[in-house]
Protein backbone atom coordinates (compact mmCIF):
# COMPACT_ATOMS: atom_id res chain seq x y z
CA UNK A 1 0.00 0.00 0.00
CA UNK A 2 2.71 2.44 1.01
CA UNK A 3 4.79 1.38 -1.97
CA UNK A 4 1.92 2.03 -4.32
CA UNK A 5 1.23 5.54 -3.03
CA UNK A 6 4.95 6.21 -3.40
CA UNK A 7 4.84 5.08 -7.02
CA UNK A 8 1.82 7.26 -7.68
CA UNK A 9 3.57 10.24 -6.09
CA UNK A 10 6.56 9.73 -8.36
CA UNK A 11 4.34 9.34 -11.40
CA UNK A 12 2.54 12.60 -10.66
CA UNK A 13 5.78 14.44 -9.99
CA UNK A 14 7.29 13.10 -13.20
CA UNK A 15 4.25 14.09 -15.23
CA UNK A 16 4.31 17.57 -13.70
CA UNK A 17 8.03 17.94 -14.30
CA UNK A 18 7.57 16.89 -17.91
CA UNK A 19 4.86 19.51 -18.39
CA UNK A 20 7.06 22.24 -16.99
CA UNK A 21 10.13 21.32 -19.02
CA UNK A 22 8.46 20.34 -22.25
CA UNK A 23 8.17 23.81 -23.83
CA UNK A 24 11.94 24.23 -23.42
CA UNK A 25 12.59 20.87 -24.99
CA UNK A 26 10.19 21.69 -27.80
CA UNK A 27 11.80 25.06 -28.37
CA UNK A 28 15.25 23.53 -28.79
CA UNK A 29 14.05 20.60 -30.88
CA UNK A 30 12.09 22.89 -33.20
CA UNK A 31 15.04 25.24 -33.56
CA UNK A 32 17.15 22.38 -34.91
CA UNK A 33 14.63 21.31 -37.55
CA UNK A 34 14.37 22.31 -41.18
CA UNK A 35 11.41 24.36 -42.38
CA UNK A 36 9.93 21.27 -43.99
CA UNK A 37 10.24 19.15 -40.87
CA UNK A 38 8.74 21.75 -38.54
CA UNK A 39 5.50 21.77 -40.49
CA UNK A 40 4.68 18.08 -40.48
CA UNK A 41 1.89 16.09 -38.90
CA UNK A 42 2.47 14.09 -36.82
CA UNK A 43 5.38 16.10 -35.42
CA UNK A 44 8.76 14.45 -34.99
CA UNK A 45 10.05 14.52 -31.43
CA UNK A 46 13.68 14.55 -32.42
CA UNK A 47 15.02 16.36 -35.48
CA UNK A 48 15.78 13.95 -38.33
CA UNK A 49 18.84 15.83 -39.49
CA UNK A 50 19.69 18.49 -36.87
CA UNK A 51 20.78 21.77 -38.39
CA UNK A 52 22.10 25.01 -36.96
CA UNK A 53 20.98 26.96 -40.03
CA UNK A 54 18.23 28.71 -38.05
CA UNK A 55 20.73 30.06 -35.55
CA UNK A 56 22.98 31.24 -38.35
CA UNK A 57 19.98 32.90 -39.96
CA UNK A 58 18.96 34.65 -36.74
CA UNK A 59 22.47 36.00 -36.14
CA UNK A 60 22.73 37.15 -39.76
CA UNK A 61 19.34 38.80 -40.09
CA UNK A 62 19.18 40.53 -36.74
CA UNK A 63 21.95 41.86 -34.48
CA UNK A 64 21.40 39.23 -31.81
CA UNK A 65 25.02 39.48 -30.71
CA UNK A 66 24.46 43.19 -30.06
CA UNK A 67 21.17 42.50 -28.25
CA UNK A 68 22.96 39.90 -26.18
CA UNK A 69 25.72 42.30 -25.20
CA UNK A 70 23.16 44.97 -24.32
CA UNK A 71 21.28 42.52 -22.13
CA UNK A 72 24.49 41.56 -20.33
CA UNK A 73 25.47 45.20 -19.76
CA UNK A 74 22.03 46.31 -18.60
CA UNK A 75 21.54 43.30 -16.34
CA UNK A 76 24.98 43.63 -14.75
CA UNK A 77 24.52 47.34 -14.14
CA UNK A 78 21.03 46.87 -12.69
CA UNK A 79 22.12 44.10 -10.35
CA UNK A 80 25.26 45.92 -9.19
CA UNK A 81 23.46 49.18 -8.46
CA UNK A 82 20.47 47.47 -6.83
CA UNK A 83 22.70 45.32 -4.63
CA UNK A 84 24.56 48.41 -3.48
CA UNK A 85 21.49 50.43 -2.50
CA UNK A 86 19.84 47.33 -1.03
CA UNK A 87 22.78 46.39 1.19
CA UNK A 88 23.08 49.90 2.58
CA UNK A 89 19.34 50.33 3.15
CA UNK A 90 18.89 46.88 4.67
CA UNK A 91 21.72 47.65 7.08
CA UNK A 92 20.13 50.93 8.12
CA UNK A 93 16.76 49.28 8.64
CA UNK A 94 18.12 46.35 10.61
CA UNK A 95 21.10 47.56 12.59
CA UNK A 96 21.09 51.33 12.90
CA UNK A 97 18.67 52.93 15.32
CA UNK A 98 17.01 56.18 14.40
CA UNK A 99 13.68 57.76 15.24
CA UNK A 100 10.81 56.65 13.01
CA UNK A 101 12.75 53.75 11.56
CA UNK A 102 10.03 51.15 11.86
CA UNK A 103 7.28 53.49 10.74
CA UNK A 104 9.34 54.41 7.70
CA UNK A 105 9.99 50.77 6.92
CA UNK A 106 6.33 49.86 7.25
CA UNK A 107 5.31 52.63 4.89
CA UNK A 108 7.90 51.45 2.39
CA UNK A 109 6.35 48.00 2.53
CA UNK A 110 3.01 49.59 1.71
CA UNK A 111 4.64 51.19 -1.34
CA UNK A 112 5.39 47.69 -2.61
CA UNK A 113 1.75 47.54 -3.63
CA UNK A 114 2.23 50.20 -6.29
CA UNK A 115 2.35 48.41 -9.60
CA UNK A 116 5.27 49.41 -11.79
CA UNK A 117 2.88 49.71 -14.73
CA UNK A 118 1.27 52.65 -12.96
CA UNK A 119 4.55 54.54 -12.91
CA UNK A 120 5.52 54.21 -16.56
CA UNK A 121 3.82 57.43 -17.67
CA UNK A 122 5.73 59.77 -15.39
CA UNK A 123 8.93 57.75 -15.53
CA UNK A 124 8.79 58.01 -19.29
CA UNK A 125 8.45 61.79 -18.95
CA UNK A 126 11.42 61.84 -16.57
CA UNK A 127 13.57 59.85 -18.98
CA UNK A 128 12.52 62.12 -21.85
CA UNK A 129 13.28 65.17 -19.70
CA UNK A 130 16.75 63.83 -18.92
CA UNK A 131 17.24 63.18 -22.65
CA UNK A 132 17.94 59.53 -22.02
CA UNK A 133 15.43 57.98 -24.40
CA UNK A 134 16.85 55.29 -26.62
CA UNK A 135 19.91 54.76 -24.43
CA UNK A 136 20.83 51.86 -22.23
CA UNK A 137 20.88 54.24 -19.25
CA UNK A 138 17.12 54.44 -19.55
CA UNK A 139 16.96 50.71 -18.86
CA UNK A 140 19.14 50.93 -15.76
CA UNK A 141 18.55 54.18 -13.88
CA UNK A 142 14.90 53.68 -12.89
CA UNK A 143 15.67 50.28 -11.34
CA UNK A 144 18.33 50.94 -8.73
CA UNK A 145 16.09 50.69 -5.66
CA UNK A 146 13.97 47.73 -4.71
CA UNK A 147 11.81 47.63 -1.62
CA UNK A 148 11.24 43.91 -1.98
CA UNK A 149 14.92 42.97 -2.02
CA UNK A 150 15.62 45.38 0.83
CA UNK A 151 12.87 43.66 2.80
CA UNK A 152 14.38 40.22 2.19
CA UNK A 153 17.88 41.32 3.06
CA UNK A 154 16.77 43.25 6.15
CA UNK A 155 15.10 40.10 7.47
CA UNK A 156 18.30 38.21 6.89
CA UNK A 157 20.39 40.87 8.59
CA UNK A 158 18.05 40.79 11.58
CA UNK A 159 18.88 37.11 12.05
CA UNK A 160 22.55 37.98 12.58
CA UNK A 161 22.99 38.31 16.37
CA UNK A 162 23.33 41.79 17.86
CA UNK A 163 26.25 40.69 20.01
CA UNK A 164 28.43 40.44 16.93
CA UNK A 165 27.69 44.06 16.12
CA UNK A 166 28.35 45.39 19.58
CA UNK A 167 31.61 43.51 19.96
CA UNK A 168 32.77 44.75 16.58
CA UNK A 169 31.81 48.29 17.54
CA UNK A 170 33.59 48.04 20.85
CA UNK A 171 36.63 46.86 18.95
CA UNK A 172 36.41 50.12 17.06
CA UNK A 173 35.02 48.92 13.72
CA UNK A 174 32.92 51.52 11.93
CA UNK A 175 29.43 50.76 10.68
CA UNK A 176 30.74 50.74 7.15
CA UNK A 177 33.52 48.31 7.95
CA UNK A 178 31.27 46.06 9.99
CA UNK A 179 28.72 45.95 7.19
CA UNK A 180 31.15 44.93 4.44
CA UNK A 181 33.48 42.77 6.56
CA UNK A 182 30.98 40.89 8.69
CA UNK A 183 27.38 41.19 7.53
CA UNK A 184 27.80 41.03 3.79
CA UNK A 185 29.95 37.87 3.86
CA UNK A 186 27.43 36.26 6.23
CA UNK A 187 24.54 37.22 4.01
CA UNK A 188 25.99 35.64 0.88
CA UNK A 189 23.13 33.16 0.38
CA UNK A 190 20.50 35.91 0.69
CA UNK A 191 22.52 38.20 -1.57
CA UNK A 192 22.89 35.47 -4.16
CA UNK A 193 19.15 34.94 -4.09
CA UNK A 194 18.15 38.54 -4.56
CA UNK A 195 20.92 39.10 -7.08
CA UNK A 196 19.67 36.19 -9.09
CA UNK A 197 16.02 37.22 -8.88
CA UNK A 198 17.02 40.71 -9.88
CA UNK A 199 19.11 39.47 -12.82
CA UNK A 200 16.21 37.37 -14.07
CA UNK A 201 13.85 40.35 -13.86
CA UNK A 202 16.26 42.67 -15.69
CA UNK A 203 17.09 40.15 -18.37
CA UNK A 204 13.43 39.53 -19.13
CA UNK A 205 12.09 43.09 -18.83
CA UNK A 206 9.88 43.90 -21.77
CA UNK A 207 7.29 46.66 -21.33
CA UNK A 208 9.73 49.36 -20.24
CA UNK A 209 12.28 48.44 -22.91
CA UNK A 210 9.63 48.80 -25.60
CA UNK A 211 8.77 52.25 -24.27
CA UNK A 212 12.21 53.79 -23.92
CA UNK A 213 14.41 52.08 -26.49
CA UNK A 214 13.96 52.08 -30.21
CA UNK A 215 17.09 51.65 -32.31
CA UNK A 216 18.57 48.16 -32.69
CA UNK A 217 21.83 49.29 -31.07
CA UNK A 218 20.07 49.77 -27.74
CA UNK A 219 17.62 46.88 -27.72
CA UNK A 220 17.93 44.08 -25.23
CA UNK A 221 17.16 40.48 -26.12
CA UNK A 222 13.41 40.24 -25.39
CA UNK A 223 12.62 43.35 -27.41
CA UNK A 224 15.06 42.22 -30.10
CA UNK A 225 13.30 38.89 -30.26
CA UNK A 226 9.92 40.57 -30.58
CA UNK A 227 11.24 42.85 -33.31
CA UNK A 228 12.66 39.79 -35.07
CA UNK A 229 9.25 38.15 -34.94
CA UNK A 230 7.42 41.13 -36.41
CA UNK A 231 10.05 41.85 -39.07
CA UNK A 232 10.99 38.43 -40.34
CA UNK A 233 7.60 36.79 -40.32
CA UNK A 234 6.30 33.72 -38.53
CA UNK A 235 8.78 30.99 -39.34
CA UNK A 236 8.75 28.87 -36.24
CA UNK A 237 12.05 27.06 -36.73
CA UNK A 238 13.80 30.44 -36.89
CA UNK A 239 11.79 31.97 -34.06
CA UNK A 240 12.58 29.01 -31.83
CA UNK A 241 16.30 29.44 -32.54
CA UNK A 242 16.05 33.12 -31.58
CA UNK A 243 14.01 32.28 -28.47
CA UNK A 244 16.65 29.75 -27.44
CA UNK A 245 19.32 32.45 -27.64
CA UNK A 246 17.28 34.57 -25.23
CA UNK A 247 16.41 31.80 -22.79
CA UNK A 248 19.60 29.70 -22.50
CA UNK A 249 21.77 32.10 -20.44
CA UNK A 250 19.13 32.35 -17.73
CA UNK A 251 18.64 28.58 -17.75
CA UNK A 252 22.36 28.07 -17.20
CA UNK A 253 22.40 30.66 -14.44
CA UNK A 254 19.42 28.98 -12.82
CA UNK A 255 20.79 25.43 -13.01
CA UNK A 256 23.99 26.63 -11.31
CA UNK A 257 22.28 28.60 -8.56
CA UNK A 258 19.02 26.78 -7.96
CA UNK A 259 19.87 25.93 -4.35
CA UNK A 260 20.53 29.59 -3.54
CA UNK A 261 17.07 30.53 -4.70
CA UNK A 262 15.24 27.85 -2.78
CA UNK A 263 17.12 28.12 0.51
CA UNK A 264 17.40 31.88 0.24
CA UNK A 265 13.72 32.50 -0.38
CA UNK A 266 12.67 30.16 2.40
CA UNK A 267 15.18 31.57 4.87
CA UNK A 268 14.98 35.28 4.27
CA UNK A 269 11.87 35.92 2.28
CA UNK A 270 9.06 34.10 3.93
CA UNK A 271 8.40 33.71 7.56
CA UNK A 272 4.63 33.38 7.47
CA UNK B 1 26.01 41.61 27.02
CA UNK B 2 24.11 44.48 28.65
CA UNK B 3 27.40 46.17 29.37
CA UNK B 4 28.48 45.94 25.77
CA UNK B 5 25.21 47.43 24.67
CA UNK B 6 25.70 50.28 27.07
CA UNK B 7 29.23 50.76 25.83
CA UNK B 8 28.01 50.89 22.29
CA UNK B 9 25.31 53.37 23.22
CA UNK B 10 27.77 55.57 25.02
CA UNK B 11 30.07 55.35 22.05
CA UNK B 12 27.23 56.51 19.83
CA UNK B 13 26.12 59.39 22.05
CA UNK B 14 29.67 60.66 22.01
CA UNK B 15 29.61 60.81 18.29
CA UNK B 16 25.98 61.82 18.26
CA UNK B 17 26.22 64.18 15.30
CA UNK B 18 27.98 61.59 13.21
CA UNK B 19 25.72 58.84 14.44
CA UNK B 20 22.66 60.80 13.45
CA UNK B 21 24.04 61.19 9.97
CA UNK B 22 24.84 57.53 9.55
CA UNK B 23 21.28 56.32 8.85
CA UNK B 24 20.74 59.16 6.39
CA UNK B 25 23.96 58.32 4.56
CA UNK B 26 23.14 54.63 4.38
CA UNK B 27 19.62 55.30 3.18
CA UNK B 28 20.38 58.06 0.70
CA UNK B 29 21.10 56.03 -2.47
CA UNK B 30 18.09 53.81 -1.90
CA UNK B 31 15.71 56.63 -1.03
CA UNK B 32 16.81 58.80 -3.93
CA UNK B 33 15.94 56.14 -6.48
CA UNK B 34 12.70 55.44 -4.68
CA UNK B 35 11.70 59.09 -4.52
CA UNK B 36 12.37 59.81 -8.19
CA UNK B 37 11.08 56.63 -9.77
CA UNK B 38 8.38 55.42 -7.39
CA UNK B 39 7.10 58.09 -5.06
CA UNK B 40 7.06 61.06 -7.39
CA UNK B 41 5.53 59.21 -10.37
CA UNK B 42 2.95 57.68 -8.05
CA UNK B 43 1.75 61.07 -6.87
CA UNK B 44 2.12 62.62 -10.30
CA UNK B 45 0.09 59.98 -12.12
CA UNK B 46 -2.78 60.53 -9.69
CA UNK B 47 -2.60 64.26 -10.41
CA UNK B 48 -2.49 63.70 -14.18
CA UNK B 49 -5.49 61.43 -13.96
CA UNK B 50 -7.52 64.42 -12.71
CA UNK B 51 -6.10 66.94 -15.19
CA UNK B 52 -8.39 67.49 -18.14
CA UNK B 53 -6.92 67.84 -21.63
CA UNK B 54 -3.44 67.24 -20.26
CA UNK B 55 -0.60 67.75 -22.73
CA UNK B 56 2.50 65.70 -22.17
CA UNK B 57 5.10 68.04 -23.66
CA UNK B 58 3.99 71.29 -22.07
CA UNK B 59 2.23 69.92 -19.02
CA UNK B 60 -0.73 72.22 -19.79
CA UNK B 61 -4.25 71.25 -18.83
CA UNK B 62 -7.60 72.97 -18.81
CA UNK B 63 -8.97 72.11 -15.37
CA UNK B 64 -9.09 69.52 -12.62
CA UNK B 65 -11.98 67.11 -12.96
CA UNK B 66 -13.10 63.58 -13.44
CA UNK B 67 -13.37 63.68 -17.22
CA UNK B 68 -10.63 61.08 -17.72
CA UNK B 69 -12.30 58.63 -15.37
CA UNK B 70 -15.64 59.09 -17.11
CA UNK B 71 -13.99 58.51 -20.46
CA UNK B 72 -12.17 55.39 -19.28
CA UNK B 73 -15.12 53.87 -17.47
CA UNK B 74 -17.32 54.55 -20.49
CA UNK B 75 -14.83 53.01 -22.89
CA UNK B 76 -15.92 49.53 -24.06
CA UNK B 77 -12.27 48.56 -24.50
CA UNK B 78 -11.56 49.31 -20.86
CA UNK B 79 -14.62 47.40 -19.68
CA UNK B 80 -13.52 44.54 -21.91
CA UNK B 81 -10.11 44.77 -20.27
CA UNK B 82 -11.62 44.67 -16.79
CA UNK B 83 -13.69 41.64 -17.65
CA UNK B 84 -10.78 39.73 -19.22
CA UNK B 85 -8.43 40.60 -16.39
CA UNK B 86 -11.03 39.51 -13.85
CA UNK B 87 -11.61 36.20 -15.57
CA UNK B 88 -7.89 35.66 -15.94
CA UNK B 89 -7.28 36.22 -12.22
CA UNK B 90 -10.30 34.10 -11.32
CA UNK B 91 -9.10 31.08 -13.29
CA UNK B 92 -5.34 31.31 -13.14
CA UNK B 93 -4.72 32.08 -9.47
CA UNK B 94 -6.85 29.36 -7.83
CA UNK B 95 -5.83 26.73 -10.39
CA UNK B 96 -2.14 27.51 -10.08
CA UNK B 97 -2.34 27.64 -6.27
CA UNK B 98 -4.14 24.31 -5.93
CA UNK B 99 -1.83 22.52 -8.36
CA UNK B 100 1.21 24.10 -6.73
CA UNK B 101 0.01 23.12 -3.25
CA UNK B 102 -0.30 19.52 -4.37
CA UNK B 103 3.09 19.46 -6.09
CA UNK B 104 4.85 21.28 -3.25
CA UNK B 105 3.39 18.74 -0.81
CA UNK B 106 4.88 15.91 -2.87
CA UNK B 107 8.18 17.72 -3.38
CA UNK B 108 8.49 18.26 0.36
CA UNK B 109 8.42 14.51 1.04
CA UNK B 110 11.47 12.31 1.30
CA UNK B 111 11.89 11.69 -2.39
CA UNK B 112 14.76 10.72 -4.59
CA UNK B 113 15.95 13.00 -7.40
CA UNK B 114 14.74 16.01 -5.43
CA UNK B 115 17.25 18.30 -7.14
CA UNK B 116 16.23 17.18 -10.59
CA UNK B 117 12.54 17.64 -9.85
CA UNK B 118 13.10 21.08 -8.38
CA UNK B 119 15.14 22.13 -11.38
CA UNK B 120 12.34 21.04 -13.70
CA UNK B 121 9.62 22.73 -11.70
CA UNK B 122 11.38 26.03 -11.15
CA UNK B 123 12.85 26.38 -14.61
CA UNK B 124 10.01 28.42 -16.18
CA UNK B 125 10.57 31.09 -13.54
CA UNK B 126 13.72 32.26 -15.27
CA UNK B 127 12.29 32.59 -18.72
CA UNK B 128 11.48 35.69 -20.66
CA UNK B 129 7.74 35.99 -21.27
CA UNK B 130 8.51 37.05 -24.82
CA UNK B 131 10.67 34.02 -25.56
CA UNK B 132 8.62 31.33 -23.90
CA UNK B 133 5.42 33.03 -25.06
CA UNK B 134 6.65 32.45 -28.60
CA UNK B 135 7.09 28.78 -27.79
CA UNK B 136 3.50 28.66 -26.56
CA UNK B 137 2.38 30.48 -29.68
CA UNK B 138 4.05 27.72 -31.65
CA UNK B 139 2.46 25.00 -29.49
CA UNK B 140 -0.96 26.68 -29.87
CA UNK B 141 -0.55 26.82 -33.67
CA UNK B 142 -3.72 25.63 -35.44
CA UNK B 143 -2.16 23.50 -38.18
CA UNK B 144 1.08 22.13 -36.76
CA UNK B 145 0.94 23.03 -33.07
CA UNK B 146 1.67 20.36 -30.54
CA UNK B 147 -1.42 20.99 -28.45
CA UNK B 148 -3.80 20.33 -31.30
CA UNK B 149 -1.78 17.25 -32.18
CA UNK B 150 -2.21 15.96 -28.62
CA UNK B 151 -5.92 16.73 -28.80
CA UNK B 152 -6.16 14.77 -32.05
CA UNK B 153 -4.69 11.73 -30.28
CA UNK B 154 -7.74 11.82 -28.03
CA UNK B 155 -9.99 12.21 -31.05
CA UNK B 156 -10.76 15.87 -30.34
CA UNK B 157 -11.05 18.48 -33.08
CA UNK B 158 -8.30 20.99 -33.61
CA UNK B 159 -8.91 24.26 -31.75
CA UNK B 160 -8.05 27.57 -33.35
CA UNK B 161 -6.57 28.90 -30.11
CA UNK B 162 -5.02 32.10 -31.34
CA UNK B 163 -7.25 33.14 -34.24
CA UNK B 164 -10.71 32.33 -32.93
CA UNK B 165 -11.53 35.07 -30.40
CA UNK B 166 -13.54 32.61 -28.29
CA UNK B 167 -10.37 30.64 -27.54
CA UNK B 168 -7.98 33.55 -27.04
CA UNK B 169 -8.67 33.90 -23.33
CA UNK B 170 -8.52 30.13 -22.62
CA UNK B 171 -5.15 30.00 -24.38
CA UNK B 172 -3.91 32.92 -22.29
CA UNK B 173 -5.17 31.23 -19.13
CA UNK B 174 -3.47 27.91 -19.89
CA UNK B 175 -0.20 29.67 -20.51
CA UNK B 176 -0.76 31.80 -17.40
CA UNK B 177 -1.24 28.80 -15.10
CA UNK B 178 1.89 27.16 -16.44
CA UNK B 179 4.00 30.24 -15.95
CA UNK B 180 2.66 30.96 -12.46
CA UNK B 181 3.40 27.49 -11.08
CA UNK B 182 7.15 27.73 -10.36
CA UNK B 183 7.05 30.81 -8.15
CA UNK B 184 3.96 29.49 -6.36
CA UNK B 185 5.59 26.13 -5.72
CA UNK B 186 8.69 27.83 -4.30
CA UNK B 187 6.65 29.96 -1.91
CA UNK B 188 4.53 27.03 -0.73
CA UNK B 189 7.51 24.70 -0.44
CA UNK B 190 9.18 27.27 1.77
CA UNK B 191 6.01 27.34 3.84
CA UNK B 192 6.02 23.54 4.20
CA UNK B 193 9.63 23.60 5.28
CA UNK B 194 9.00 26.22 7.93
CA UNK B 195 6.55 23.98 9.73
CA UNK B 196 8.15 22.60 12.86
CA UNK B 197 8.74 18.85 12.51
CA UNK B 198 7.79 18.33 16.16
CA UNK B 199 4.12 18.81 15.31
CA UNK B 200 4.30 15.85 12.96
CA UNK B 201 6.22 13.71 15.41
CA UNK B 202 3.62 14.42 18.08
CA UNK B 203 0.71 13.75 15.74
CA UNK B 204 2.22 10.48 14.56
CA UNK B 205 2.85 9.41 18.12
CA UNK B 206 -0.86 9.96 18.74
CA UNK B 207 -1.60 7.70 15.79
CA UNK B 208 -3.05 10.35 13.45
CA UNK B 209 -3.50 9.34 9.81
CA UNK B 210 -1.68 11.22 7.01
CA UNK B 211 -4.90 12.74 5.64
CA UNK B 212 -5.85 14.03 9.06
CA UNK B 213 -2.35 15.36 9.66
CA UNK B 214 -2.55 17.30 6.41
CA UNK B 215 -5.95 18.82 7.18
CA UNK B 216 -5.45 19.48 10.89
CA UNK B 217 -1.78 20.41 11.07
CA UNK B 218 -0.24 21.19 7.72
CA UNK B 219 -3.03 23.25 6.21
CA UNK B 220 -3.71 25.55 9.20
CA UNK B 221 -0.01 26.12 9.75
CA UNK B 222 0.42 26.78 6.07
CA UNK B 223 -2.52 29.19 5.93
CA UNK B 224 -0.46 32.39 6.28
CA UNK B 225 1.84 31.26 3.47
CA UNK B 226 -1.11 30.36 1.27
CA UNK B 227 -2.63 33.77 1.97
CA UNK B 228 0.57 35.53 1.06
CA UNK B 229 0.93 33.43 -2.08
CA UNK B 230 -2.61 34.31 -3.10
CA UNK B 231 -1.96 38.03 -2.65
CA UNK B 232 1.21 37.98 -4.67
CA UNK B 233 -0.32 35.88 -7.43
CA UNK B 234 -3.56 37.86 -7.68
CA UNK B 235 -1.60 41.05 -7.95
CA UNK B 236 0.74 39.73 -10.59
CA UNK B 237 -2.15 38.15 -12.53
CA UNK B 238 -4.13 41.38 -12.54
CA UNK B 239 -1.20 42.94 -14.41
CA UNK B 240 -1.30 40.41 -17.25
CA UNK B 241 0.03 42.13 -20.34
CA UNK B 242 3.37 41.03 -21.81
CA UNK B 243 1.98 37.64 -22.80
CA UNK B 244 -0.21 39.31 -25.43
CA UNK B 245 2.80 40.44 -27.44
CA UNK B 246 4.20 37.07 -28.49
CA UNK B 247 0.83 35.31 -28.58
CA UNK B 248 -1.13 37.87 -30.58
CA UNK B 249 1.60 39.88 -32.30
CA UNK B 250 1.17 42.79 -29.95
CA UNK B 251 -2.59 43.03 -30.46
CA UNK B 252 -5.14 42.51 -27.70
CA UNK B 253 -6.34 39.17 -29.03
CA UNK B 254 -7.15 38.18 -32.58
CA UNK B 255 -10.29 40.35 -32.78
CA UNK B 256 -9.23 43.17 -30.43
CA UNK B 257 -11.43 41.57 -27.81
CA UNK B 258 -8.71 40.57 -25.37
CA UNK B 259 -7.83 43.88 -23.80
CA UNK B 260 -6.48 43.66 -20.28
CA UNK B 261 -6.26 46.53 -17.82
CA UNK B 262 -2.54 47.01 -18.37
CA UNK B 263 -2.87 46.56 -22.12
CA UNK B 264 -5.43 49.37 -22.11
CA UNK B 265 -3.05 51.52 -20.10
CA UNK B 266 -0.22 50.80 -22.54
CA UNK B 267 -2.45 51.44 -25.53
CA UNK B 268 -3.84 54.72 -24.19
CA UNK B 269 -0.38 55.90 -23.25
CA UNK B 270 1.99 54.69 -25.91
CA UNK B 271 -0.21 54.13 -28.95
CA UNK B 272 -2.86 56.84 -28.63
CA UNK B 273 -0.96 59.28 -26.41
CA UNK B 274 -4.06 60.02 -24.34
CA UNK B 275 -2.16 60.56 -21.14
CA UNK B 276 -5.13 61.52 -19.03
CA UNK B 277 -6.90 58.29 -19.86
CA UNK B 278 -3.77 56.26 -19.37
CA UNK B 279 -3.28 57.86 -15.95
CA UNK B 280 -6.89 57.24 -14.96
CA UNK B 281 -6.64 53.58 -15.93
CA UNK B 282 -3.37 53.34 -14.00
CA UNK B 283 -5.07 54.68 -10.89
CA UNK B 284 -7.92 52.21 -11.36
CA UNK B 285 -5.34 49.41 -11.63
CA UNK B 286 -3.84 50.60 -8.36
CA UNK B 287 -7.23 50.65 -6.67
CA UNK B 288 -7.83 47.08 -7.81
CA UNK B 289 -4.47 45.93 -6.47
CA UNK B 290 -5.06 47.79 -3.22
CA UNK B 291 -8.52 46.27 -2.78
CA UNK B 292 -7.19 42.78 -3.45
CA UNK B 293 -4.48 43.24 -0.90
CA UNK B 294 -6.85 44.54 1.77
CA UNK B 295 -9.36 41.73 1.24
CA UNK B 296 -6.59 39.20 1.37
CA UNK B 297 -5.08 40.65 4.53
CA UNK B 298 -8.49 40.61 6.15
CA UNK B 299 -9.11 36.97 5.27
CA UNK B 300 -5.63 36.04 6.31
CA UNK B 301 -6.07 37.60 9.72
CA UNK B 302 -9.33 35.74 10.29
CA UNK B 303 -7.79 32.51 9.13
CA UNK B 304 -4.90 32.88 11.52
CA UNK B 305 -7.21 33.14 14.51
CA UNK B 306 -8.85 29.89 13.60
Amino acid sequence: MKKMSRTIAYAILALGALTMVFPFFWMIVSSLKTAAEVNTTPPTFLPESPTFDNYVYAFEKAPFARYFLNSVIVTAACVASTMFTTILAAFAFSRLKFPGRDVLFASLLALMMIPFEMLIITNYQTIVGWKLTDTRWALIIPFTSSIFYTYILRNFFLSIPDSLYYSARVDGASNWRYLWRVMVPMAKPALATIGLLNAITCWNAFLWTVLVTNSPENRTLPFGLYAFMTSSGIRYERLMAAATIVVIPMVILFVCFRKNIVTGVSRGGLKG
Amino acid sequence: MKRLEKAARRDRSKLSARAALAPAAFLAPFMTGLAIFTLYPFVNVILISFKEKYKMLTGEFSAFGTENYQAVLGDPNFLNGLRNTGLYVLFVVPAATVIALFLAYLLNKEIKLKGLFQTCYFLPMVTSVTAIGLVWKWMFNYDYGLINYLLSLFGADAVNWLNNPAYNLPALIIYGIWSMLPFTIILLLAGFQNINAQYYTAARADGAKPGKIFLRITLPLLAPTIGLTLIINMISASKVFSELFPLFNGQPGSAYSLYTVVYYLYDAFYVQWKLGRAAASAVILFVIVLALTLVQLFIQRKWKNY
